[in-house]
């Protein structure tokens, strides 16, 4: 007779047999490569390879181990810019040209030299093709029709950048210095053009950069395949990286405590936590520029009023959230602008203070509190996040109506400036202070024939000082006077915006023991696969 | 003649189906409250990008354009380019289903060697102890859920015993090295003379494959069961018995001979739900499957793929159905 007691009996003993069971240390499956490094990583984001189009993280991750830029922020102090391609460059007295100076010895992966002429043509063909990165160098005033004659090259290695207005130059040099400036190789992305698609198509599943490696295969959700360029120097010691779509965080971590990956790239903090004491595995992080924050839509009445906003912002449990929920993987940030970007204040000035947020509550006349909803991605760390809120906001009374939705969900959702408070993530398009300060702060158009459609003008916020501070920032040459204009833009964000910046993320990599080089950074592609390693 | 008419009946109301399923996949794909565009130019782009997208994908037209478009798209074969691999839908659904295929398959082989032995045995000793495991064996089958028992398999056949290799159809040092014939990596690799890459492939297959046969083991086993002992219930069995034929004889020619016919829609039910169902298996072994194929395309709003996939996985139920109700007729001439 089969009781309950005999199945509980038969499933604990099961699973304590299956705890005690020794790892099979013996197994004759894991074993990777020594000249290849393979690498577990969720890649369902990637769309498009060609750095004029390419937009997600995985994209721009691979395409910057494919193809050089002219100038990259320098990996030890990204507030730097070092050559990547450009052995150097002038900028004119009047700020209005910039000249680079290309390195001679520089080869794509087919062999041939890079030249001024590849790189005039990569950057015309992103303005050319007008895809989704485009602005980042179209919002100097390029456009189809002057970006040949403003954009050329002089000789074989010299390269001359005219600004059809005043920018400052730090802004141009780092909006270059993005993925978009990637620099293909014009001779092979003609070759396989179609239909005037100076080889879009093409190279939507190919590479012709001169990086350390390019692009043997791509199979969507599946995997990547790169190879050594054999013309860089100096030569990466991995020939090949792997990169295998492995969507499930746990499987991920079983993979790279068996040694059948040799990086784990998406664990999530609880297994960060648990692997703490492997000595078979070892963590690299950095700090990444995506940030989260809470929208707050002032179409709301209620958050209409300043004191509400502050009042949230008062709330919440910051270093709570950050230790409990995603200790390693997030961490506290309140600014717009995140860590390791320049101008960024490193203040965190709001803790949670109930008191302090009640009597702003009750500043607005809503001592009794009201009802709101706040829209989240329903997946970890997002959902645990959103309880927290849920429960920090119910503290001064604020009755928090949890809507969760898939992400493209949520982001439609305040596109249409249909949410009222939504839990969101952002990153910056570049490694310039400019890209977040538009993002957040500037929305001179709050109507909805609006062509500036950030998340500014999402939640309705049309502060005038803050755009006119944008566009006074972005065309400021002096870099001291910039970084200051950024300052205040920050303090006066803190006292009005309808924005509270809650965590930055921190990007976490899982190496096997004898395996490193592997270099992250604040952006998708400041991650870098040339020094990897292994004994 | 009657049989004519029977098979066009048949046949028209499948391409009733198929046509009610694109209407309602298509509808479904429209009224999601998830912009599409997002999927092309991402979630920064201004709105002259998001617009050209917009004219891209048609959605600037109204709805009944839209699906008559995408009506007269589909009878030319044509499913629309997916925004993920940047290939047309048909070409992806042909580079994914066959590895779907070659895991559903070999699951559904597996539980019916096992299953339908199982069932027949359970019936014939009804209310025994091994009648009992069969159907604790069952009950577990179809009430643990599936992506417990993959991580589960994987810890116990992967991590801790080392029976088995990892996720992924191949080990990552054959990436490439076998030609692609029929897409189903054993068939190819077999077919290339390369065992090693084929005995890598069958390895792989294996822990995947086993979980999968596991849920549609437990209904094969059970509707196995049910059906004999129905069957033995019957007359024509106490007169097998009082003929004195032997027990064998009269479960195996004359029970379970009554009971194949119901069960050929058992299987190819059970086989309709692996192709369609092998979801979350896929996800957890990271097998590049329609399942996965359909997961990724669903989060990242690629609504072409969505849609070519879904009415691909209906086509493929309807087509089975229709095959089970075909190989009835065959079969039991009762319903002829």
């Amino acid at each position: 007779m089969l009781t309950r007691r005999t199945m509980l009996t038969t499933t604990a003993g099961t699973a304590a047999a299956i705890g005690l069971m020794p790892p099979g240390a013996a197994s004759a499956w894991a074993k990777t490569p020594k000249n290849m490094v393979v690498m577990a990583k969720q890649i369902d984001d990637m769309v498009s390879l060609d750095p004029a189009e390419s937009y997600e993280f995985t994209d721009n991750e691979v395409d910057a181990n494919c193809y050089s830029k002219l100038i990259v922020p320098d990996t030890a102090d990204p507030s730097k810019l070092v050559g990547d391609l450009a052995q150097s460059w002038d900028v004119s007295p009047d700020g209005l040209t910039v000249t680079f100076h290309l390195k001679s010895d520089k080869l794509f992966a087919s062999g041939k030299a890079v030249t001024a002429e590849d790189a005039a043509y990569s950057l015309q063909r992103v303005i050319k093709l007008n895809k989704a990165p485009a602005f980042v160098i179209g919002q100097f005033g390029f456009t189809p029709d002057n970006v040949d004659s403003l954009i050329t090259a002089t000789d074989a290695h010299t390269l001359v950048v005219k600004l059809p207005a005043l920018q400052a130059t730090s802004f141009l040099l780092y909006c270059l210095s993005a993925n978009v400036g990637g620099i293909v190789e014009k001779a092979v992305a003609e070759a396989h053009a179609t239909n005037g698609d100076f080889g879009n198509a093409w190279l939507k599943t190919n590479s012709a950069g001169s990086g350390p490696y390019s692009l043997v295969s791509w199979v969507a959700s599946d995997h990547i395949i790169l190879n050594i360029n054999p013309h860089f120097t100096p030569a990466p010691q991995m020939k090949r990286v792997a990169i295998r779509h492995v969507a499930d965080p746990s499987a991920q971590l079983l993979l790279v405590q068996k040694g059948d990956v040799d990086i784990a790239r998406d664990l999530t903090s609880d297994q960060l936590k648990s692997i703490s004491g492997d000595k078979a595995l070892h963590l690299i992080s950095a700090n990444q520029a995506a940030q989260m924050y809470i929208a707050m839509n002032e179409a709301v009445p209620q958050l209409a009023k300043p004191e509400v906003r502050q009042a949230i912002k008062w709330a919440l449990g910051y270093d709570a959230i950050a230790q409990n929920i995603t200790p390693d993987t997030w961490g506290v940030s309140q600014s717009f602008l995140p860590k390791g970007l320049p101008g960024t204040l490193n203040e965190t000035p709001f803790k949670k203070d109930v008191t302090k947020a009640k009597a702003l509550m009750a500043q607005a006349g809503l001592s009794g509190g009201f009802s709101v909803t706040m829209d989240y991605i329903s997946h970890a760390p997002y959902s645990d996040i959103a309880q927290a809120i849920q429960a920090d906001l119910a503290g001064i009374g604020i009755k928090l109506t949890l809507v969760p939705g898939e992400e493209k969900q949520v982001i439609t959702k305040t596109r249409a400036r249909t949410h009222q408070l939504a839990l969101l993530e952002w990153f910056p398009d570049y490694f310039d202070p400019n890209s977040n300060a538009q993002g957040f702060c500037y929305d001179p158009d709050d109507t909805d024939a609006s062509k500036v459609r950030v998340p500014a003008w999402r939640s309705h916020f049309a502060d005038k000082t803050l755009s006119a501070d944008v566009l006074a920032a972005s065309k400021e040459t002096d870099n001291a006077k910039r970084m200051a204009i950024y300052a205040d833009m920050q303090h006066r964000f803190w006292d009005i915006a309808p924005f509270a910046f809650v965590l930055q993320k921190n990007d976490v990599a899982t190496l096997r023991t004898g395996v490193n080089g592997l270099s992250l950074g604040a952006l998708p592609d400041f991650t870098s696969y040339k020094g990897i390693t292994k004994s | 003649m009657r049989r004519i008419k029977s098979l066009s009946e048949t046949l028209s109301s499948v391409l009733v189906t198929l046509f009610g399923l694109a209407v309602v996949t298509f509808m479904i794909g429209r009224v999601v409250p998830i912009d599409p565009t997002i999927a092309i130019v991402g979630d920064h782009a201004p709105p002259d990008v998001v617009a050209a997208a917009r004219l891209q994908l048609g959605l600037d037209k109204p709805l009944p354009v839209q699906f008559l478009i995408y009506v007269q798209h589909l009878l030319h074969g044509d499913l629309g380019r997916s925004v993920m691999s940047s290939h047309p839908v048909t070409q992806d659904i042909a580079q994914y289903f066959p590895a779907t295929v070659e895991l559903a398959t070999t699951a559904i082989i597996i539980a019916m060697l096992i299953g339908i032995p199982l069932g027949v045995l359970a019936a014939a000793r009804q209310g025994s102890r091994f009648d009992q495991l069969v159907r604790v064996i069952s009950l577990g089958g179809q009430s643990v859920p599936v992506f417990v028992l993959g991580l589960v398999a994987l810890l116990v056949f992967y991590v801790k015993l080392g029976w088995a290799p990892g996720t992924g159809q191949q080990d990552v040092l054959f990436d490439g090295t076998v030609p692609r014939v029929t897409g189903m990596l054993v068939v190819d690799a077999a077919l290339n003379g390369d065992w090693d890459a084929t005995s890598d492939a069958l390895a792989h297959l294996a822990l995947p494959a086993l979980v999968l046969a596991f849920f549609s083991l437990s209904t094969i086993t059970r509707m196995t069961r049910a059906f004999m002992l129905d069957a033995l219930g019957g007359e024509y069995i106490v007169t097998a018995r009082a003929k004195g034929l032997s027990g064998t004889r009269i479960l195996w020619r004359h029970g379970f001979g009554n009971i194949a016919v119901p069960l050929i829609t058992v299987l190819a039910l059970a086989y309709a739900g692996l192709l369609e169902g092998a979801v979350l298996t896929e996800v957890i072994f990271s097998w590049p499957g329609i399942g996965q194929y359909l997961t990724v395309s669903l989060l990242n709003a690629d609504m072409n793929a969505v849609l070519g996939a879904t009415l691909v996985i209906g086509a493929v139920y309807v087509g089975l159905n229709m095959l089970a109700d075909l190989a009835y007729r065959l079969f039991d001439p009762r319903v002829r």
